[in-house]
């Protein structure tokens, strides 16, 4: 950590001589300051304003109405299930990646970005085209009173393949850097392989697994376009949070609208303040060697 | 315990590692590992510890099978070059480790651990550190801490990875004393891997050089330096110089000189090399009785306590370099670009079509 400080003291000092006039940074910092506000702050206190336009009462009453607390409730589920099932696939995933070598290494890391990659809207018509009536698997699930499109089920599978690469993305580069060695000591003293990963292994990667879980969570809760296609759109009964608000404001009825949108804009402040320690204490957990370098 | 390797072979990829390695470590010793990187060194220390396993061949501890043996059932202590501290452990934690991921029927009660953390603690004298974290520590004090870690498991054989290779010159020199004297106190078996050969020299019983995934030579230091089995083991240990010649029944014609060389008694006008060290061979300001070399001064430079000069030969074969005390050469009063003999007072001849 003393290498850090030294690090700023050396480029204060630096700084200090082959540094900009006065004026040139500040008119620097204001254009960015400025550029931040306009498309990041703005936005995000215009949702608050709006949603809060008629008062905090009709607020909560926007909130408390049936099928927006069923979308609340779908959102949550679908969220519940989704992030402990990648998390899950997440850690298995970079653990192979980082601690082992096998053929096809790479190529699993491209599969992994396959979702990144894919429009969102083409993942949910992957669904359709897998699961729907006109289907591959859709008369078979018919026969079976099978119901994935359109209802529950496809909603979560499509989140699923949405937010899937999130927390692999996070701890690869993570565990990589931290390197195999710490484990070894640990085996070579005696440690079976579950004492080495929860004694060892998981507390160097528990901020980056938070880090990860928290922007698969925001993305699950968030998921437009793939979720919108699989959905259908039954009220009450198929709808996310971000399905209720397009039709909210579909239907003008724009406080409620962004009162609804304004649990996404939290949700985000929730995220972007956990991030930030997270961040924080993943750069602590890297060693001092690997941060010169 | 006792360490036999027979016959190990491993390769990665279509890289030999390591290919058909005999060796042996009586109980007690202190074992140098000694060769270049790609050598293959750190690949054996691995196969000892059950961190890698052979493609063919055996491991033996105390003459018992264990090539099938898992790492934790191995009892080896193993220190790594970077340390492989558990960072987010303190210091205390770290040495405590082993003995806290025992099964319950054989883990010692929490004083128990206690007072062994503190007695290896005081072993490494860092007792007043036991509650800092592996990043507050300096590069030695976090290979000692390591070492304790592998000791507090009581480990049937130690096993350390170029131990030094990541720290300073001072810190290095004065933590391989410290090993060689625990080593005198506690007795067990170790291995140690270097690219080192001062390192090696200092510290170890025994020497084994490698080189390109085989044993060249084992012996003890002063073996393994005065009498060089091959040219390989020849450069490696210590700066050489290179003479071309042919050796004919006995007789070795190299690079101008001539000199008995018995052991090439059946060569027949066969093309020979001769090694000589650096501090072999001594300068004069005349032309000796016999085996000179006229030769000019290009380089002076003056490293510590001695004073490396460049020659180049004047019959064009090439230059040498020489290591003189700083006395000698202050008697010479040797200037760049002057005339003088270089005299080669020991050379091996090798047989070899051997090239660095």
């Amino acid at each position: 950590m003393h290498v850090t400080k030294g690090l700023t003291k050396n480029g204060r000092g630096q700084g200090a001589r082959v540094s900009e006039p006065a004026w040139v940074r500040y008119l620097l910092l204001a254009v960015a300051l400025g550029f931040l506000a306009l498309f990041l702050l703005l936005p995000l206190a215009a949702v608050f304003v709006q949603a809060l336009d008629k008062g905090w009462q009709a607020y909560l009453e926007a909130l408390k109405e049936p099928d927006t607390l069923s979308a609340i409730r779908l959102t949550l589920v679908t969220a519940v299930i989704c992030v402990p099932l990648n998390l899950f696939f997440g850690i298995v995933a970079a653990w192979a990646i980082a601690k082992f070598s096998f053929p096809g290494k790479s190529f699993l890391i491209t599969l992994i970005d396959l979702p990144f990659s894919v429009s969102p809207v083409v993942s949910g018509l992957i669904y359709v085209l897998i699961f729907g009536l006109q289907g591959w698997l859709g008369p078979w699930l018919q026969a079976h009173d099978i119901k994935i499109i359109f209802a529950v089920p496809g909603i979560v599978l499509a989140t699923i393949f949405v937010t899937f690469p999130f927390i692999a993305r996070e701890l690869i580069p993570l565990m990589e850097s931290q390197g195999r060695e710490e484990e070894e000591a640990a085996l070579t003293l005696g440690a079976s392989g579950l004492q080495t990963f929860f004694r060892v292994t998981f507390p160097n990667i528990k901020w980056g697994i938070l880090y990860g879980v928290i922007l698969c969570n925001a993305r699950a809760m968030g998921e437009f376009g793939a979720v919108s296609v699989v959905s259908g759109h039954v009220r009450g009964s198929t709808n996310t949070i971000p399905l209720q608000v397009e039709i909210l404001y579909n239907e003008y009825s724009y406080a409620a609208a962004f009162a609804v949108a304004s649990l996404l804009a939290l949700l985000a402040l929730v995220t972007l303040a956990v991030k930030t320690v997270a961040e924080w204490k993943i750069h602590q957990s890297i060693p001092v060697a690997e941060r010169e370098g | 315990m006792s360490i036999d390797i027979e016959a190990v072979s491993k390769n990665f990829g279509a890289f030999a590692a390591l290919s058909d390695v005999n060796l042996q470590v009586p109980s007690g010793e202190l074992v140098a590992l000694l060769g270049p990187s790609g050598s293959g060194k750190t690949t054996l220390l691995r196969i000892i510890a059950g961190l890698e396993s052979p493609d063919s061949g055996k491991i033996l501890f105390n003459g018992e099978e264990a090539t099938q043996r898992q790492v934790q059932e191995r009892q080896v202590g193993f220190v790594f070059q970077h340390y492989a501290l558990f960072r987010h452990m303190t210091v205390f934690d770290n040495i405590a480790f082993g003995l806290t991921v025992k099964p319950k029927k054989s883990r010692p009660c929490k004083q128990e651990i206690r007072d062994k953390v503190f007695t290896l603690l005081k072993l490494i004298q860092l007792e007043q550190l036991a509650d800092r974290y592996p990043g507050q520590l300096s590069g030695g004090q976090r290979q000692r801490v390591a070492l304790a870690r592998a000791l507090a498991v009581e480990p049937q054989v130690l096993l350390l990875d170029e131990p030094f290779g990541a720290l300073d010159a001072k810190v290095r020199l004065e933590l391989r004393r410290w090993l060689r004297r625990l080593h005198d106190e506690i007795h067990v078996t170790s291995v140690f891997v270097t690219h080192d050969q001062e390192e090696a020299l200092e510290v170890a019983d025994r020497i084994v050089v490698m080189n390109q995934g085989r044993i060249e030579q084992q012996g003890t230091p002063s073996e393994v330096y005065d009498r060089p089995a091959t040219p390989f083991v020849f450069d490696f240990l210590g700066n050489v110089n290179l003479f071309q010649g042919r050796v004919h029944e006995g007789t070795a014609q190299i690079g101008g000189l001539r000199m008995a060389s018995p052991e090439h008694a059946s060569a027949c006008d066969a093309p020979a090399v001769g090694y000589v060290r650096s501090h072999d061979i001594g300068i004069e300001r005349q032309r000796g009785a016999a085996g000179s070399l006229e030769a000019e001064v290009r380089y002076l430079l003056s490293v510590g306590p001695l004073v490396r000069v460049d020659l180049a030969l004047s019959d064009g074969a090439g230059s040498i370099e020489v290591n003189l005390p700083r006395e000698e050469a202050d008697r010479l009063k040797l200037s760049v670009g002057e005339r003088v003999f270089a005299r080669p007072r020991k050379v091996r001849v090798f047989v070899d079509d051997y090239q660095i």
